[in-house]
């Protein structure tokens, strides 16, 4: 084996930096988005066309670039936002790329699963749109929120790992670097380990969470 | 008050254009049970959406306690809406709140103080007899006591003015009734104003004081639930009528008068109110010579007056049955002769 115990625990403490911090941003820009599509498509609390249409083409474009195109596709940007294009925190930016318009998609779903006779209820009871979101929308939909959070959370783990072969750091670069082109099979296969530990852990965490919230 | 002008309300739906509502002329008093009953996709959905515009009218005017709601803003809307509580067929609690949170949104909603808030919601809890389901969630109760939490959480803004969207279609009919009788207790109570739509003839019966009959987005029929009742006019209100008060006649008795055709007298007796109290049918077999056999009858009662009919075969000579026509006649109560398929 070429690496030892400590490049693997700074491989992870990346890998954990990377997927939390891009999860941070992403949520932040990805679950607005993910209201604003659902209530600005026809009939709905503030219906408005204009702002569907742009949204909804917005993010399909983000959507499908591959990611590994747009790792690469991002560097001016990157560069432009935190002055480098290598390293953890310039990973960072096109995982959120990637992962906000993924989020605005899921939380999309989670809200349009919300029974519609809720939100009518809410109308009648001459609740403002802010309110209807805030204490109808969101609570409603909150465990299947948590679910949606969490498999953004394990895409992110995965692309996070291909970030790293651009010099992010990371579990992932640790495998590509040392477990591919070196031959290293058994990094290699330590490294498939913890990622599959990881996402185990990270489903189960969200099964829980969002079990709890549902309370059956 | 509830009062709709040339109401019409028409959706486009594949570019083609559906009028739900076409011209409804209607006016609902305050304190009244009103009820409005149809089909499916007669247009009832819509007429009640429109009194606390969920849906906008295309044309006509909604008033509602004298103000015209189309002609006011968003935010005017906002605050008549808290004037007026609804009940939905499938209750649209929130799944993730308690019934406690579930009562007290409105007031939430409205920013009311914690304590005013605990106080008024245990009131209600306490109105429906649910008291003890406050920290419990909707997916823990049964249908009935979930619509009692919707009609407390209705009633938590202290509305003038109750609807009740399709309140008891998904509810068994021993649990239908216990929540019409809520309704009715709601309505003496606080003097509410409760409009209801369905399209089971029974709730009508059980609580309205009136009704009106809508189809293809039109009142056909409307008036007293008495009068709908006993004298329905149109076909559709007949066919409801007959859903709760079966006066067809039944095969059997059919089959009886065409065998015996012309043999026999046999003769509906219409009661309806006063006339139903008389012990009519006694009092004739004592002062004529006939006997008198009931074949078929039907009474119940509506709004607290009894109504019905029966249907009686005289045995007599022709003459003395002419007699007790006239001295029936005499008395105002309806009495006609049955012939074979007739009903």
């Amino acid at each position: 084996m070429l690496v030892n115990s400590e490049q693997i625990i700074e491989a992870i403490i990346e890998t954990i930096q990377m997927v939390s911090f891009s999860l941070l941003f992403s949520a932040i820009l990805g679950i607005p988005l993910g209201i604003l599509l659902v209530v600005t498509r026809k009939g709905h609390l503030l219906e408005n066309v204009v702002i569907f249409n742009v949204l909804n083409g917005i993010i399909n474009i983000f959507r499908s670039v591959p990611f590994i195109i747009l790792l690469v596709a991002m560097i001016p940007v990157t560069r432009f936002i935190v002055g480098s294009s290598i390293g953890t925190a310039a990973a960072v930016v096109p995982l959120v790329f990637y992962a906000g318009p993924y989020i605005a998609r899921l939380v999309e779903n989670s809200l349009l699963e919300v029974d519609p006779g809720v939100l009518e209820a809410a109308e009648a009871m001459g609740a403002t749109p802010w309110q209807v979101i805030s204490k109808f929308l969101l609570p409603e939909a909150l465990s299947s929120l948590v679910l949606a959070l969490t498999i953004a959370t394990i895409g992110l783990v995965g692309a996070s790992a291909m970030a790293g072969a651009v010099g992010g750091g990371g579990i992932g670069d640790l495998a590509i670097t040392y477990g591919y082109q070196r031959f290293d099979t058994i990094t290699m296969f330590i490294t498939v380990a913890i990622l599959i530990v990881i996402v185990q852990g990270l489903q189960s965490l969200g099964n829980i969470l969002a079990k709890k919230i549902r309370r059956r | 008050m509830i009062e709709f002008q040339n109401l019409k309300k028409v959706y486009e739906s594949g570019g083609q254009q559906v009028h739900a509502l076409n011209g409804i002329d209607l006016k609902i008093n305050k304190g009244e049970i009103f009820g409005v009953i149809g089909f499916s996709g007669a247009g009832k959905s819509s007429l009640i959406r429109c009194v606390n515009l969920l849906e906008r009218p295309t044309s006509g005017k909604v008033i509602v306690d004298g103000h015209e709601l189309t002609s006011l803003s968003v935010k005017e809307v906002r605050e008549i809406k808290k004037n007026i509580g609804m009940v939905f067929q499938h209750f649209n609690l929130l799944n993730s709140k308690t019934v406690f949170a579930n009562v007290a949104m409105p007031l939430t909603l409205a920013k009311l103080p914690k304590e005013q808030i605990k106080k008024r919601v245990l009131e209600l809890l306490e109105f429906v007899g649910l008291e003890d389901k406050a920290d419990n969630y909707p997916d823990q109760l049964s249908g009935g006591q979930k619509q009692r939490i919707g009609i407390a959480r209705a009633l938590a803004t202290q509305p003038s003015i109750l609807l009740c969207d399709e309140a008891t279609s998904a509810l068994d009919p021993q649990t239908t009734s216990s929540i019409l009788q809520l309704l009715k207790k709601i309505n003496k109570e606080y003097n509410i104003t409760i409009l209801i739509i369905t399209h089971e003839m029974s709730v009508i019966r059980e609580i309205c004081d009136k009704v009106a009959v809508i189809e293809g987005g039109e009142i056909i029929e409307e008036g007293s639930v008495f009068d709908v009742f006993s004298s329905p006019k149109t076909q559709t209100a007949k066919n409801f009528v007959s859903t709760v008060m079966n006066d067809q006649l039944p095969d059997s008795i059919n089959e009886l008068i065409q065998k015996h055709k012309g043999k026999q007298k046999i003769f509906r007796i219409n009661f309806v109110g006063n006339s139903a109290g008389q012990p009519l049918l006694s009092e004739l077999a004592k002062k004529f010579d006939i006997d008198i056999n009931v074949l078929f009858g039907n009474i119940t009662e509506l709004q607290g007056t009894p109504f019905g009919n029966l249907i009686v075969e005289f045995q007599g000579t022709d003459e003395e049955i002419k007699k007790v026509l006239a001295y029936v006649n005499e008395k105002n109560i309806s009495i006609k002769e049955v012939i074979a398929h007739a009903s």
